[in-house]
């Protein structure tokens, strides 16, 4: 029985040291310990202050792209092939849940040409099935498997650029990860630990910063009815017709008609950053990457004297005349600030989001409101626990300590294991903790009342112990296990905030049973071993 | 020291009274749903946008409440959280996404422009930035003004007068002398805080916006999680006793529940994620006292076969009485002081407990156990004319060990 004792107490005491160690490592002075203890146990945003925001991508962006581009081709390939055709349209799916109904529809094909046509898109166009609606028109529909790939390929470019960009701005510890199921959520899960102005990180994140450098073919006209009437009512083939963005005070719009291929793209960036024009007003100016350069040194030579309009996001930022052949850099004028200009610098800088992106949640929390819920949750914790531990040593006596160092080493292993596993403590964590300190308390007087009642019986104090322990040990498992069991449920089916209650408590639970039992047992045999003659307990 | 040495209250006899005040609890609390609408969802699970912002004085409501009227389409309600306080709570319901992110951004230039003075528009506010931002805007002043400090001390200075302000001061500062006190803030430095920066007199504590999918979703996942968490349970105590005791746990965690959403809608209590959290607890402190019960109930069935069910029940809930007292005050001890000492953000939290904690043991007793009996009464009518042998509740104990 002294061996046995002997062996429980050094299992009993490794785990402690595992532990200490967990929460607090090796601390030489006062400030590493809190370091550490700030350092192992990772608080939640909701406790520490910070924002929490979940995007969605708007893939149906990339799908209607994507279908751009290949009715831009089709015409092409359309045209050297000789196959005539009146009209080649797509449809136009507004939500996430629509893209896979994308589709393009081409009218008007001659019947002679079905044959011409159908090689055509299984040569050329092999990510979408042909389908004939009568005997001119046809469909084409995108193939599921490359659907599924676009998809996926537009949230992972966007979580790419995404984290580009805040880490352009230079914050701490971001969480950047897909949330979901990639083909079907397209959920983007950011998580900013203090950071300084949400709103202006979120405009950031949500800039398209799509940037085209194009040639102006007509214009300015003030307005689109204007630009429309002057062409006869249709533009000419592949133009568009783009607003300039509004300067401080104009009132007049102007319009102009400017190609749909761009001569530089964002992707010809090599750099963008803020400067001031002469006239000391902000711009963000931007040098071109070595092919960027080369086109665009070839194009403004051979366009001396012809606008060229800078469009970001389809607006026209300025549409100056080319003076002379410029080699690789430009500049983006009218921005209202420094500010303006350093984050348009910024997300040029980390590259354009291939779709929309829509903010769905946003939860932040205020660094003085996380200070307040720490002091004031801690002040309740301290308070409750200190309520529990009086009243079990008031109501126990001796064997109350047992429960106490129980309970306080229930809570050490729960935390450690937080810090083992890398888990964050969220509030809802903290119900967790609750529940598990609840029940804590819950095995230590099933088991003390059992034992009370032994001795009642009249038994020995030696057989009472042995007699309490087995018998209340059935009814622990009992309770413990219906609620792990269901703590799998909620794990497997609930979001965030519920998973984290069912793992913490979960942990505390396991926790639990090997503290309320076994270390618990341990010091009472240990204290029965070291008294000669057993005839009383105080409990 | 023993409260109950040993009891013999007869418990089961005294059931209507509490079945009945359960049931008219239950009553009120649907018809209070049925009049409100169901439930008062938070914004976490209703889609919305809410922003609790700490005035230095009392909050100019009306004030709030016009200028957001004039900039946000929708409508707009400006809340006092808890009576006297400097607090408001600014929300609205939109319904898509993009209005939200619009009407968020509003709320925020609102406040800005109308309590902030137009000679200061263009200072940084420092109640509302954090220490990065400061620390930017101080850095070239600091040197004019004759501050000579590394970029290191220059961090630790910034991050000390926020942490002062953030902990010492809940987050907002009436005036620049309050940080004399602060370590390295001396006259330079305050003044050139004064040049700089500008104090609005409010500070924005929370936000949140959810769109309306999101919190749909949401609320839908909670309510299956914790059904799918009802059923596991349910299949391990039948397991584990009979089915008929996992059923009876299952019920007395349900009335739990509905009491406790109940009452929550006659004390017009908001149900938020954090609510869900408690519900929860809830359930799982609920179940560990019924499966307490049930397990002395079972454990005496193989003592004593030749007694009478309701008998036996009430031995059983006598024996574990002083345990349940115990446990049940020390829990409603815990969570009595979260409720008084945890602050605004875990009020509903610890009320949903408050409430929780009294019901749920209260229907270990009182519902989860006359179950067994009244179910044990209807077998033995149905099969009255051979009534021998040990009632069955005896049988299944013997099969479930």
């Amino acid at each position: 029985m002294t061996k046995g004792v002997r062996t429980r107490a050094i299992i009993i005491l490794g785990i402690l040291l595992l532990v200490v160690y967990g929460i607090i490592g090796f601390p030489r002075n006062q400030e590493e310990l809190l370091a550490n203890l700030q350092k192992n146990i990772h608080l939640g945003l909701d406790l520490k202050g910070g924002s929490h925001l979940v995007l969605q991508v708007q893939v149906q962006d990339a799908a209607k792209a994507e279908a751009d581009r290949t009715i831009e081709t089709l015409k092409d390939d359309m045209r050297k092939r000789n196959i005539d055709y009146a009209s080649i349209d797509r449809n136009d799916p507004s939500t996430v849940e629509q893209t896979d109904s994308i589709q393009i529809n081409i009218h008007g094909v001659p019947a002679a040409k079905t044959n011409d046509l159908r090689d055509l898109a299984t040569g050329s166009f092999s990510s979408w099935t042909l389908t004939p609606i009568n005997s001119s028109d046809y469909r084409l529909n995108m193939k599921p498997s490359e659907m599924i790939s676009l998809k996926k390929d537009t949230v992972t470019r966007s979580i790419q650029t995404i984290e580009n960009r805040i880490n352009g701005l230079g914050l701490t510890e971001p969480t950047i990860q897909q949330r979901g199921r990639a083909e079907a959520d397209y959920e983007i899960l950011v998580q900013l630990p203090g950071v300084d102005d949400p709103a202006r990180v979120k405009q950031i994140m949500q800039a398209a910063a799509l940037l085209e450098l194009s040639e102006v073919k007509d214009g300015p006209f003030t307005s689109e009815d204007q630009a429309l009437a002057k062409h006869g009512g249709v533009l000419p083939l592949n133009t568009k017709l783009i607003k300039m963005a509004p300067r401080g005070g104009e009132q007049s719009e102007s319009w102009f008609l400017v190609s749909r291929t761009p001569v530089i793209t964002g992707r010809d960036l090599r750099s963008a950053k803020p400067s001031r024009d002469q006239m000391n007003k902000w711009e963000t100016a931007f040098t071109l990457n070595k092919d960027g350069a080369r086109r665009f040194a070839r194009y403004t030579e051979a366009n001396v004297g012809n606008r060229l309009a800078i469009v970001l996001d389809n607006r026209i930022m300025s549409a100056p005349v080319i003076k002379s052949r410029i080699e690789d850099s430009g500049v983006i004028e009218g921005m209202s600030g420094q500010q303006e200009a350093s984050d348009l610098a910024l997300v040029l800088n980390a590259g354009s989001l291939p779709a929309g992106i829509v903010y769905e949640e946003e939860r932040t929390v205020g660094p003085s409101l996380g200070a307040d819920s720490i002091r004031e949750g801690l002040t309740a914790g301290a308070a409750g626990l200190l309520a529990v531990i009086i009243a079990m040593l008031v109501y126990y006596k001796k064997a109350g300590i047992n429960a106490v160092l129980a309970l306080v080493l229930n809570a050490l292993i729960l935390m450690a294991a937080l810090s083992y596993f890398d888990a964050v403590l969220t509030l809802p964590g903290i119900a967790g903790v609750i529940l598990t300190i609840g029940m804590a308390v819950d095995s230590n007087v099933l088991i003390f009342e059992r034992i009370r009642e032994e001795l009642r019986a009249g038994k020995g104090v030696v057989a009472a112990v042995e007699t309490g322990f087995s018998k209340a040990f059935l009814t622990i498992i009992d309770t413990h296990v219906t609620t792990i069991v269901s703590c799998a449920f909620l794990f497997m089916f609930g979001t965030g905030p519920v998973k984290g209650f069912a793992v913490t408590l979960v942990i505390g639970l396991v926790a639990n049973v090997f503290t309320a039992v076994f270390v618990s047992r341990t010091m009472f045999d240990w204290s029965l071993n070291r008294q000669r003659q057993v005839t009383s307990l105080s409990i | 020291m023993e409260i109950f040495k040993q009891t013999n209250f007869d418990f089961l006899g005294k059931k209507w009274p509490f079945i009945i005040a359960s049931l008219v609890l239950t009553a009120a609390g649907f018809a209070s749903l049925g009049i409100k609408g169901g439930p008062r969802y938070g914004i976490d699970f209703r889609g919305g946008a809410i922003m609790d912002v700490k005035f230095a004085g009392p909050p100019p409501d009306a004030r709030i409440r016009s200028a957001l009227s004039r900039n946000i389409k929708g409508d707009i309600t400006v809340q006092n959280v808890g009576g006297a306080s400097s607090e408001v709570l600014i929300g609205t319901e939109l319904r898509s996404d993009q209005e939200l992110a619009a009407a968020r951004s509003a709320m925020t230039q609102t406040l800005e422009t109308t309590f902030i003075p137009p000679q200061d528009r263009g200072k940084l506010d420092f109640n509302n930035s954090g220490a990065q931002a400061l620390a930017d805007r101080l850095r070239d002043p600091l040197l004019r003004n004759g501050v000579a400090l590394s970029d290191e001390q220059l961090q630790d200075l910034v991050g000390r007068m926020v942490t002062y302000r953030d902990h010492d001061q809940s987050g907002l500062l009436t005036g620049f002398d309050q940080l004399s006190g602060v370590r390295g803030a001396n006259s330079q430095v305050i003044a050139t805080l004064k040049q700089e920066c500008t104090l609005a007199p409010f500070t924005v504590k929370r936000v949140e916006v959810v769109g309306p999918k999101v919190g749909g979703e949401l609320r839908w996942q909670a309510v299956k999680a914790t059904l799918y968490a009802l059923a596991g349970m349910l299949v391990y105590i039948a397991f584990r006793f009979e089915w008929i005791y996992g059923a009876a746990a299952v019920i007395a965690v349900f009335h739990d529940t509905l009491i406790t959403i109940g009452l929550f809608s006659l004390l017009n209590k908001e149900i938020s994620l954090t609510v869900i959290a408690a519900l929860l607890t809830l359930v799982g402190y609920s179940m560990n006292d019924t499966i307490v019960v049930f397990d002395r109930i079972r454990e005496n069935l193989k003592i004593i076969r030749r007694e009478k069910l309701d008998v036996l029940i009430n031995r059983s809930i006598n024996q574990t009485l002083s345990r349940t007292i115990l446990t049940s005050g020390l829990t409603f001890l815990t969570v009595l002081a979260l409720f008084l000492f945890g602050g605004e953000v875990l009020h509903g939290f610890a009320l949903a407990l408050v409430i929780g904690i009294i019901i749920g043991t209260y229907s270990s007793i009182f519902i989860a156990s006359p179950i067994l009996v009244f179910w044990q009464d209807l077998m033995e009518q149905r099969k009255k004319p051979s009534s021998v042998g040990p009632p069955p509740a005896v049988q299944a104990a013997r099969r479930g060990r």
